[in-house]
């Protein structure tokens, strides 16, 4: 996993709550076998036209969302589906970390293992930063993952919760599974003491 | 001794090692289905980091998603997708190398996920069981802790058969009393979810109980536990009883003889402790419930189907506002407006939320000497290869193909809209499935939701029926 410490970005603004996983990545390109490459499919529906162009209203067609890394969103973001698709997506678009004031849990989970940071605010900072944003576009935003803190354009930081373990993982690009493995004596010691219920062979 | 719920009875018993502010618990898991969709990824990574299946004898694999319905020729399934069939190879290829039994295109017991479990006898009380599909909250009915999970997550789970877990908040939905006639399951979860909204249960497990929730049957509790994560809840789940253990009874991964025994001593301990808490609880009145149907674009936006479609101007000024606006361009309807008699172009039922016999028996004993209207398309899609032929022995089929019905293959169907059953852009249709989400049943198609009886009173009617007052 790329490792996620610092960064500063400007932002794209997708003025939405609930946005559910069906539309960051469409079911019809699930069909795949690789992570790759599924940023072509990002928002497929709400970004491209029947022809496949960009629509021009959609703010990440926006002249001012290029080179964006940052997403802010309303509020229950990636809802629906437990598809890890939907943070490959993001990331294989370019963005690296999510900025709302919540987010579902699985997609939260799915994102923090695969490197890309949500970052929940307080409604009243989320606030803010629409405000700034409405103000100057292009305006950074820098989030430190270290201190746990997002710095909006007027220089204010706001705190946000990440939790140690997966923060840890982030800081040092490891995945979990390497600390799943060490568990190897406690996992067979706790089989050892616990019959199987089932057998599926 | 401090009283237990359910939860804390199950996330106690799998502790491998408990939780500590720096990490989170590791939970070990009894049973983890896997299926085409979410897996490749995850067998890639074992591949790459030259590990193992851990316990391949917990796992079982399944084709659901991306499999055509389309009836076969000569008993066997053509998938004429190039991408869809080469996921379902791959799937075969996987489970072939790390010694993962699999239920094939070709075998006899295939089906949607959520549905073979239960149906083999392999879901059961107490057990911790995971898959990667957010609709694994399914198997809580049997007072399972059961969740979906991402692909990252399905690897963990492949290598060391534990995953890395917070304990969640456990919430409780009391829903007493007796429902009213045409009131089924589904209206119970979709009238919950209205209720607590689509990101109500966050964070927590929800543990429906009550009266009302004691009387359904195993499949009812299914299709409400189905859907607990449209209200965002991690799992949801039901404790078990009588109910529960003689669904259980006989089935092939059951437990027989002395062990049945033994496990019903285990389950009888399983409920929850008088005096336990939750975190919060939310009450229903079952005999307060009508049949449900959604108008908008995710799963809490429900309303009673001789209900109005709210208006976005009295829902404040907020993102509420905003996001009913949406829905309704969306919808193509108009605020106020009553979705009685609103024409449909399609009405399926399938899906892990009702495809089981009790549900085809539902929409057959509706359709029973009615037909579909025409220029309506109706899909009947069984859950799974065993529901079908049982189907097929009590006649649905028959009732279904008479009424001018599809009679398809089991698996996800028009739910996913990723194998080949989809709606056209602008299409309408009434579906028994679990989201209503733009697009979700085909690019541009709008969904409504509702239960197996609505869904065949619609078809019947040609366009949004109350089956209460079908004549």
């Amino acid at each position: 996993m790329r490792p996620f410490t610092s960064l500063t970005s400007s932002c794209v603004v997708l003025h939405a709550a609930n946005v559910d996983t069906d539309q960051i990545i469409p079911a019809r390109f699930l069909k795949t076998i690789e992570r790759r490459g599924l940023g072509a499919h990002l928002f497929a529906d709400w970004r491209l036209d029947e022809q496949g162009q960009p629509r021009p209203d959609f703010p990440l067609n926006s002249p001012d969302a290029v080179g964006a890394a940052i997403l802010v969103a309303g509020d229950n973001f990636g809802c629906g589906s437990s598809r890890e698709h939907a943070p490959w997506a993001l990331l294989d678009f370019g963005f690296r970390a999510v900025i709302s004031t919540g987010f579902a849990d699985i997609f939260r989970n799915n994102a923090l293992k695969t490197g890309l940071l949500p970052v929940a605010l307080s409604t009243s900072a989320h606030a803010t930063l629409l405000e700034q944003l409405a103000e100057s576009p292009r305006a950074p935003v820098a989030i430190d993952l270290e201190s746990q803190t997002a710095t909006l354009p007027d220089g204010t930081a706001h705190a946000f919760a990440v939790d140690p373990f997966a923060r840890h993982c982030l800081l040092n690009g490891v995945d979990e599974l390497g600390f799943l493995l060490e568990q190897d004596a406690a996992i067979a010691a706790y089989e050892s003491t616990h019959t199987a219920h089932v057998c599926t062979r | 001794m401090t009283p237990k719920t359910l939860v804390d009875k199950i996330w106690d018993a799998h502790l491998v090692r408990p939780e500590t502010e720096s990490t989170p618990a590791v939970l070990y898991v009894d049973l983890h289905l896997v299926h085409e969709v979410t897996s490749p990824q995850a067998f890639a990574e074992l591949r790459n980091r030259g590990v193992r299946v851990r316990r391949p004898d917990l796992t079982l694999a399944t084709m659901d998603h991306s499999t055509p319905t389309t009836p076969r020729s000569a008993g066997r399934l053509q998938v004429l997708d190039v991408q869809a069939s080469a996921q379902l190879k791959q799937l075969e290829t996987n489970c072939e190398e790390f010694g993962i039994e699999l239920f094939g295109l070709d075998d006899t017991r295939q089906g949607i996920v959520h549905v073979i479990g239960p149906e083999q006898g392999l879901t059961q009380p107490g057990m911790t069981i995971v898959c990667g599909d957010s609709h694994t909250s399914t198997h809580g009915a049997f007072g399972a802790l059961a969740f979906g999970i991402g692909t990252s997550e399905v690897g963990y789970v492949l290598a060391t058969q534990t995953l890395l877990q917070r304990k969640p908040r456990n919430m409780e939905l009391r829903i007493d009393g007796v429902l009213p006639r045409g009131v089924t399951a589904k209206d119970i979860i979709l009238a919950v979810i209205a209720k607590i909204g689509i990101g109500g249960a966050t964070g927590n497990v929800l543990e429906y109980s009550g009266s009302a929730i004691r009387s359904l049957g195993m499949e009812e509790r299914m299709t409400i536990c189905n859907m607990s994560i449209e209200a965002g809840a991690r799992a949801g789940l039901i404790a078990p009883d009588e109910t529960t253990f003689e669904y259980i009874a006989g089935r092939p991964f059951a437990p027989a003889g002395a062990d049945w025994d033994a496990a019903l001593a285990r389950w009888n301990q399983l409920a929850g402790d008088e005096g336990a808490s939750y975190d919060r609880s939310v009450h229903l009145e079952a005999a307060s419930l009508a049949p449900m149907i959604t108008f908008g674009t995710n799963p809490s936006m429900a309303i009673p189907i001789d209900g109005h479609v709210p208006n976005p101007s009295e829902a404040g000024s907020g993102p509420e506002r905003v996001d009913l606006d949406k829905a309704l361009r969306y919808m193509a309807l108009e605020p106020g407006q009553s979705l009685l008699g609103h024409a449909v172009d399609v009405v399926f039922v399938g899906s892990c939320t009702n495809s089981r016999i009790s549900d085809l028996r539902e929409a057959a004993a509706v359709m029973r000497g009615r037909r579909v209207a025409a220029g309506v398309r109706m899909l009947v899609v069984p859950g799974s290869r065993n529901v079908k032929r049982e189907a097929e022995a009590e006649g649905l089929d028959r009732i279904f193909l008479e009424a001018g019905a599809e009679w398809r293959e089991a698996g996800c169907s028009m739910c996913i809209a990723m194998n080949g059953d989809q709606l056209a852009p602008g299409q309408s249709a009434v579906s028994t499935s679990n989201r209503n989400f733009e697009g979700r049943q085909g690019k541009g198609g709008r969904t409504f939701l509702a239960s197996p009886l609505t869904a065949a009173a619609t078809a019947v009617a040609g366009a949004i029926a109350d089956v209460r007052t079908l004549s």
